[in-house]
Order: structure tokens, then C-alpha cells, then sequence
């Protein structure tokens, strides 16, 4: 029932800017996938290609073994939500929901008993019973959008496809969506694109993250593998708060500053970027080991405190995360380890 | 004097602010007002009632009265009627598509509102006349347009062209076209997306256009009387009976017709008041 | 612009532009065509001695002085009333607006009969002035008048929700630093409008020269003396003077071509300083 979606060296441009270029992917059926990267990247563009809302310069788009790169966007039996929701103001919720029903040719269209119950499910399924008689403008952000995914669901697509669809709405409900989003997907089975440019939802609900930079794509993986072990030197700094340190390697070591530390990646030597994030960092066991820090500047978070170190001079700050009882000060000197880093080389 | 007494009781009346002028501006802008707009009005309301609300009616329903209106109304709203399709397709036009001469099109929309009527009037009379550049082609097959309510149909067009193309453009304009998107990807043809989403959505400016150009109508004088003919219970639209009676004198009988015709517009008005009220509720939108 | 799944077929396209362009043609061009070429129909010579006639001066003269009247009068109006509405919170602030908006929704010939009632022979002051011998109707004051009516909302309706939309913060900053009540309005309130200004002089005074059905109430059709142009027209035209009527109409249609283009300018040039929502 649900089916993959295969994109072969799709590329488009608009007037003078390449939007996206010779793109590669697989989607698995019914997997949810987050299509991730900053503004302009092209995520986007490739999620309207997919819809048919935007025709390709070169490549092509398969459904299952169906090739859909000619198919008009009506055909490709898409749900497409967008950010702004898109809902048709002067109809009632109901009739929103309906409306992909109402519009098919006479012999494709259901009863209007049929129409009227498979709303009332939809209702139900994005838990907003009873409100079919509402128009749009009586409904708060959260609530139209998961009218606006209702619509898109009503007419059985094949694929499902959000456009950042949180983007418009407050932080609170944004979460408490995103929890939504995935039990709805794990019990309708579609398979879904979704396009962010927040890291932490693309990681929370996705099965894999497609990482986009300047119209094509970093690297595709499970969140695991996106963080753990990213394939690029841009996914290393997007992803995970990471900073990016340059350093010096040689052998089997990397200078940093003053300091020298066991190189993670024998195949890179000369100049390099290291990239370190908070948790990377721990305070040492013994005042001994490690490397002495200097505390620039402490800030409290909700649960934790952040103190904000040098690891030497000239080089950028990191951040390390602290228990809350643990108190520094600014000009403290902390010793700390590094447990993981990511290497690569300097372009 | 109005001044003074202005500056007297309004401050107390208006919430505090510092800036200076309230009391003078807003006494010019009342008396000015008063002198040249209300106080006349008054003077023709009066007169009317002189007659009493029953004297109006007879008035009113007087043969020769009533087929003015009648003539009045419906040239008046089959004009804005095939305004409203018109409109919106110019409208749609000029927004949605180039082609050469756009720009100048669009600007000519406004000719109506910067052409004085009678100018207009004439050379309307002189296009639709039997030996006129469009009066000739259909004078072959017996159809007479210019001093028939023919001619008052296309006076009024020309009149009441720019108020639907001018409600609608900016609408269409602001339009976003996600909801268009929307509409097919859920499966909806071209034609089926512009019946079922954009048209219902640009109704609202549709229907104030149209009364817009209806309420211009009905009143309308110096285009319409060089091509109407002016005949009585025929080609006679309301405002000339109402210049007829005045040269006869006859003041209460032209009092009468004028305060029919000022209900007619103060109900166009109120109803135009109500859709967009209604819109606004509804939609959220004007 | 979005290809594809937006674009309406190209023979709608087509279609639908024939469409738009023949009616607006057919409505538009043409009248304006027919002014000149009838005009023009007896050679420029007999265009140009339609202006021999004296009467004809005459009317000039009167639609320019009428119009020099009315449109400052209006514009200080304007400027008045949409200070008052723009600046301050007052009961009765909307029905003053509406009421502003009358003239637009009354017949011109209504417009006109309001002061035959009031000044004329039967009039209501008809007997007083009189006595005075001081005469309105079938007088220029009369004239001036009726053609107030028609054109004062212009100019306030340009300028009302301009200032409303700027707002009295300008005004306040000037007032701190020691301006006074009409220092500020000149420094700092009309700069702001200038524009807006200029728009609805240019409709007022196009309005005010080409009104027709309203001055043709109260003017008593005396040539020479109460004609205006528009209805020095009228006249030319019942007397059969086809060439006179039309190539004083031309001159007429001229003044719009001029209005139209000045207001397009500004439209184009100027958008964002006038007031967002034009309605008419």
C-alpha cells in the first residue's frame, strides 16, 4: 500500500540560481523522512517537484516503478500540507476536508454518505470532532493545520508531503504537534517527506534525515547517523550545536593550540577542522589530565548550566554543559577531555 | 463664532492629547459640512414631506414617474451586471497575465471617473447613432441603439466600467496563490480550482463592485441623456424627469422623485455596508 | 511566477485577454477616438474656429474660475477634516466619514436640485435673496456652489486614511521639541501628505471642471454667463454645431488624457506615499 519514491538526478533552476542539482534519492515505503537543511538549501523546491507543483529541468521523479515526472500534479495523487496551512476560507472545515472528494470526475466520487462519514473519520483521526461546522477563521494555528493534513489525507495519496508544516505556529504546539505527527503516521503507514530547517524536530520524528546544502544532498541517515558519524564537513557543523575549531594534524596526532590529542581519522593530515559539541566535553577526573580551560563566561539553562571555555587562546569558544550544582566562575580554569570529535580535512 | 463655541464644549468630549487644533479643524470640517451638504439635504427632505409620506407615494407612482425608475433600475442593473463579468475578467487580466499595452490599459480603466460626463455623453451618441462607427454595423439588421434603452444600457456600461475592475484588482492581487496550489493537489482541474476557490473567495469585492457601479447608475445624468432619446415611459430615465418638473416648477414633484432615488442609494449604500461586514465576519476579510 | 500546476491553458489565456481587450476597447478607446475624430471631422481650420466664439471663451472662463474656487476651498476642507478624524478620538468620528463619502452616492442632478430648493425663485430663501437682489441659481454663485458639492470628498478621502495610517507620532516628536500646533502641521504634517495632496487635487479638479449634471440644475443655461464648458457642450451640440460641440469636448477629453496620465505618474512613481485603499 504504501510505496517508495525514487528522485534520479533531478535539477531545476530558477532565473540565474540553481535550486537544486543532479539530486539522488530513495524514500522507503512508508518511511517518514525528514528533508533538513538552512533556507535556500533546496529542500523546498525538491518537496514541490515531488508534488508536481514545479516541473524539473532534468531528471525524473518514480512512484513505486510508476515514472511520475510527466504526470500533472493533479494525477500524482498527492496530500500536500503547507506551511500557512492553505485552507479554503469560505468553506466550512467539513467542506474543506470533502473538498478532494467533491472535485473528482462523477464516476470516481464517492456517495455523498460515503464523503460525509470518511469526514467524520478524518475529524476524528486529527482529534477535532465536532468542529465540520467551523470556518477556518474560528479555528486557532494548531488546530488548522491538522485540518489541513485532515484535507490532505481525505483522498488516499500515495505519498504524503508537509512543507514545514509547524513553521507558522508557537513553540508549545509545534511539540505537542510533532508528537501527533508521528502516532498519525504510524497508524496510517504513509509514506511521508517532511521539509524543516529545526534540527531537533527533523531528529525527533524521523526515521532518516536527508541533510540539504546549496541544492543537493550531505548525507542521508538515521538521526544516530547524522550525529554520530556525519559524512561531511557541513553536516558536522549543522547538526548538534557544533563548533569548529581549526587545528593541525600530523600522524597520528592533531594540535590544537598548545594541546595535542589522539586524531579520530587517520586518513586526514595538514590543516583540519575539528568539530567539538558540549557533550562532547566532560570536566576531568584528575585536576591532572586534560586540557586547562579557561571559563569565559557561565550562563544558566532550564536544567543545567553552560559555561563557555577556551580551550587556548586564538581559537574559538566552546560550550560544555554542567550539573547546576557545579559552580564556576568567569576566569576559573576547568580541566576538561574531549570524548569524541569529528575531523575534516580544510577545504 | 462656531469656532469658539467649538473650543468650548468638544474638548471635553474627545479623549486628551496634546495636539493643538482639534477644536478649530473639526468646527471648519462640521460647518463646511452643515452649509454645503447638510443643511441643502434638509431643505430637500423637507420639501418632500411637505407633501407628506402619501403625497411622496403618489408622486412616486405617478405613470410616467414610474417608468423612469423602472427604466432607471433595470438599464442600471443589467449595466452592472455585465460589469460584474466583465470586471472580473479585465481584472483577471490585468493581474494575471502580460501582454503588450497592459500598462496602458490598466491606467485607461480610470477614463470613466476623469472624463466629464457630457463628453462622454456625446460622443457615445455619435459612436451607436445609425450612421456612427458601431450604430452602422447593426443598423443593417434593424437593431437601433443610440435613443433606444439600448443606448442607455451601453452609457451606463461605460459609466459603471471601472468600479468592479477596481474592486477586484487588488484583491486578486493580495491573492495567494497557495490556496490554488492547494486545490490541485487535492485533485481539482484548472477550471474546477477557479470556480470553487478564487471566484467564491473574490465575491465579497465582486458584490461591492457591482453595487458600486449600480448605485453610479441609477443616478447618472449627462451620459446618458445625449444617447437616450428621452422618451416618456420609453427611453426617460429618472434624473431628467426630475430637471423636466424643475422647469415646470413643479419643486414638490421633483422633491418627491429625488428623495425615491436617495432611498434607492442610501439602501445600495447600507447594502454594500452589509457585505463587507459580512465578509469581514465570515471570511476575515474584507 | 509558478509554472505549471498555476498556469491556465494557453487558449483560456488568449481567450480571456480578446476578451478583456475588445470590451475595454469597444468602451473606452473608441468614445475617446470619437471626440477627436469628430472634432476633426470638418479639418483643423473649422476645429480651430470653434473657438472664435465668444460664448465659447466665456465657458472657459467660467470652468477655470470655478474650479480655482472649489478645489483650494476643498483642499483646506480636505486637509481640515482629516487632521480632525486622523489625529483625535471623537464620538460620531465614523458618521462624520460617512457623511464625508454623500456627495459620491447622490444623483449630480439631486445634488443640484438641493440648492434650487434652498435659493431659488421658490426657494426656501428664494424671497430673501431677492429682497437683497442677490441672485445663486441661474448665477455663477449658484454654479460654484453645485460644483462644490459634487467635488469636496475628493481631496479628504485621499488624505483621511493616509493620515490615519501615519499616525499622530510625528506630530507628537515635533511637539517635544518645541514646535508649535502650525509649525508642526506645515513641517512635519503636509511634507507627509504632499503627495496624497497632489492626487486628490488632480481628481478634484478634473471632477470640478467636467461636472455636468449638477451644474446644469442650477445654471439656467445662460450663455456667456453660466455655461461651463460641459455645458456650453450641451448647447453647441442641440444647436446642431456637431463640430463646436466636440472640438470644445475635445478639449475636455484633453484635460482627462492629462488627469489620467498625472494620476498614473503618481500611482506608479509615488504608490507607497498615498493612502493603500482608493475606493472611488
Amino acid at each position: 500500500m504504501a510505496i517508495a519514491i525514487k528522485a534520479e538526478g533531478l535539477s531545476k533552476s530558477f532565473t540565474g540560481t540553481s535550486a537544486v542539482i543532479d539530486l539522488n534519492l530513495e524514500v522507503q515505503p512508508g518511511e517518514l523522512l525528514a528533508l533538513l537543511g538552512p533556507s535556500g538549501s533546496g529542500k523546498t523546491t525538491f518537496l514541490r517537484l515531488v508534488a508536481g507543483l514545479e516541473t524539473p529541468g532534468s531528471g525524473r521523479i518514480l512512484f513505486g516503478n510508476e515514472d511520475a515526472t510527466s504526470l500533472s500534479v493533479q494525477d500524482r495523487r498527492v496530500g500536500f500540507v503547507f506551511q500557512h496551512y492553505a485552507l479554503f476560507r469560505h468553506l466550512t472545515v467539513a467542506e474543506n476536508i470533502a473538498y478532494g472528494l467533491r472535485v473528482r470526475p462523477r464516476r470516481e466520487r464517492p456517495p455523498a454518505a460515503d464523503i460525509r462519514q470518511r469526514v467524520e473519520n478524518l475529524l476524528d483521526l486529527v482529534q477535532l470532532p465536532g468542529l465540520g461546522r467551523r470556518y477556518p477563521r474560528q479555528l486557532s494555528g494548531g488546530q488548522r493545520q491538522r485540518v489541513a493534513l485532515a484535507r490532505a489525507l481525505a483522498v488516499e495519496p500515495r505519498v504524503l508531503l508537509l512543507d514545514e508544516p509547524f513553521g507558522a505556529l508557537d513553540a508549545k504546539v509545534r511539540r505537542d504537534l510533532r508528537r501527533w505527527l508521528r502516532e498519525i503516521h504510524d497508524r496510517t503507514g504513509h509514506t511521508t517527506l517532511f521539509v524543516t530547517h529545526d534540527q531537533e524536530e527533523a531528529l525527533e520524528l524521523a526515521d532518516r534525515v536527508a541533510v540539504f546544502n546549496r541544492g543537493s544532498i550531505e548525507q542521508v541517515g538515521t538521526p544516530d547517523e547524522i550525529l554520530d558519524r556525519p559524512a561531511t564537513q557541513f553536516v558536522a557543523g549543522f547538526v548538534g550545536e557544533a563548533v569548529r575549531l581549526p587545528v593541525d594534524a600530523k600522524g597520528g596526532w592533531i594540535r590544537l593550540g598548545p594541546h595535542a590529542l589522539v586524531t579520530p581519522n587517520d586518513d586526514v593530515s595538514g590543516p583540519a577542522q575539528l568539530f567539538v559539541r558540549p557533550r562532547d566535553l566532560a570536566v576531568a577526573d584528575e585536576p591532572s589530565d586534560g586540557i586547562r580551560a579557561r571559563v569565559v563566561a557561565v550562563r544558566r539553562t532550564g536544567p543545567a548550566r553552560r559555561a563557555e571555555l577556551a580551550l587556548a587562546d586564538g581559537l574559538p569558544t566552546v560550550e560544555i554543559e554542567l550539573p547546576v550544582r557545579c559552580s564556576v566562575s568567569k576566569g576559573d580554569l576547568l580541566p576538561v577531555t574531549l570524548s569524541t570529535v569529528r575531523l575534516f580535512t580544510s577545504r | 463664532m462656531t469656532v469658539a463655541i467649538s473650543q468650548r464644549w468638544l474638548p471635553s468630549l474627545r479623549k486628551p492629547s496634546a495636539l493643538p487644533g482639534f477644536g478649530i479643524t473639526l468646527g471648519f470640517s462640521v460647518a463646511y459640512l452643515s452649509l454645503i451638504v447638510l443643511i441643502p439635504l434638509a431643505v430637500l427632505i423637507a420639501r418632500a414631506g411637505e407633501l407628506g409620506l402619501d403625497g411622496i407615494w403618489r408622486v412616486a407612482t405617478t405613470p410616467r414617474v414610474l417608468a423612469a425608475l423602472q427604466v432607471s433600475f433595470f438599464t442600471s442593473a443589467a449595466a452592472a451586471l455585465i460589469n460584474a463579468v466583465f470586471g472580473v475578467i479585465v481584472a483577471w487580466v490585468l493581474v494575471r497575465y502580460d501582454f503588450p499595452g497592459k500598462r496602458l490599459l490598466d491606467a485607461a480603466v480610470d477614463l470613466p471617473f476623469a472624463l466629464p460626463t457630457a463628453v462622454a455623453g456625446i460622443a457615445l451618441a455619435a459612436l451607436y447613432a445609425t450612421n456612427g462607427w458601431i450604430g452602422s454595423v447593426f443598423a443593417p439588421w434593424g437593431i437601433k441603439i443610440a435613443f433606444t434603452p439600448l443606448g442607455i444600457l451601453v452609457a451606463l456600461i461605460f459609466v459603471g466600467l471601472p468600479f468592479v475592475v477596481r474592486t477586484v484588482q487588488p484583491v486578486l492581487q493580495d491573492y495567494d496563490r497557495e490556496v490554488e496550489e492547494a486545490s490541485a493537489t487535492l485533485g481539482a482541474t484548472r477550471r474546477q480550482t477557479i470556480f470553487r476557490v478564487v471566484l467564491p473567495a473574490l465575491m465579497p469585492a465582486i458584490l461591492t463592485g457591482v453595487a458600486l457601479s449600480f448605485g453610479r447608475a441609477v443616478g447618472e445624468y449627462g451620459s446618458v441623456i445625449f444617447i437616450a432619446g428621452n422618451m416618456p415611459f420609453v427611453s426617460e430615465i429618472a434624473p431628467l424627469l426630475i430637471v423636466t418638473r424643475l422647469e415646470e416648477f413643479d419643486y414638490a414633484g421633483a422633491a418627491a422623485i429625488a428623495t425615491v432615488m436617495l432611498t434607492i442609494s442610501f439602501v445600495t449604500l447600507l447594502a454594500i455596508n452589509g457585505v463587507q461586514a459580512f465578509s469581514r465576519k465570515r471570511f476575515g476579510h474584507a | 511566477m509558478r509554472d505549471g500546476a498555476l498556469a491556465d491553458g494557453r487558449a483560456a489565456r488568449w481567450i480571456l485577454i480578446a476578451l478583456a481587450v475588445s470590451f475595454l476597447i469597444l468602451f473606452l478607446v473608441l468614445p475617446l477616438l470619437a471626440v477627436f475624430t469628430e472634432a476633426l471631422r470638418r479639418g483643423v481650420m473649422a476645429f480651430f474656429t470653434a473657438f472664435d466664439d465668444p460664448d465659447t471663451w466665456a465657458a472657459i472662463e467660467l470652468t477655470l474660475l470655478v474650479a480655482a474656487i472649489a478645489v483650494p476651498l476643498n483642499m483646506v476642507f480636505g486637509l481640515s477634516a482629516a487632521w480632525a478624524i486622523a489625529k483625535f478620538e471623537f464620538p460620531g468620528k465614523s458618521l462624520l466619514i460617512t457623511l464625508i463619502d454623500l456627495p459620491f452616492s447622490i444623483s449630480p442632478v439631486v445634488s443640484g436640485l438641493v440648492y434650487v430648493l434652498l435659493f431659488g425663485a421658490k426657494g426656501l430663501l428664494g424671497p430673501l435673496l431677492d429682497d437683497w437682489d442677490f441672485k445663486v441659481i441661474f448665477a455663477v454663485p449658484g454654479v460654484v456652489l453645485a460644483t462644490i458639492f459634487v467635488t469636496f470628498p475628493f481631496i479628504a478621502r485621499e488624505l483621511i486614511p493616509l493620515m490615519q495610517e501615519q499616525g499622530t507620532s510625528d506630530e507628537e516628536a515635533a511637539l517635544t521639541l518645541g514646535a508649535s500646533g502650525f509649525q508642526t502641521f506645515v513641517t512635519v504634517t503636509l511634507p507627509n501628505v504632499s503627495w496624497a495632496l497632489l492626487y486628490g487635487v488632480l481628481l478634484c479638479n478634473a471632477r470640478a471642471m467636467g461636472e455636468f449634471g449638477a451644474v446644469s440644475v442650477v445654471s439656467g443655461h445662460i450663455r456667456g454667463l453660466t455655461n461651463t464648458m460641459p455645458l456650453h457642450v450641451e448647447i453647441l451640440y442641440n444647436e446642431y454645431n456637431l463640430v463646436g460641440a466636440f472640438a470644445v469636448a475635445s478639449l475636455l477629453a484633453g484635460l482627462a488624457l492629462v488627469t489620467l496620465g498625472a494620476k498614473s505618474l503618481l500611482e506608479w512613481r509615488h504608490g507607497d506615499a498615498l493612502a493603500r485603499v482608493h475606493r472611488h
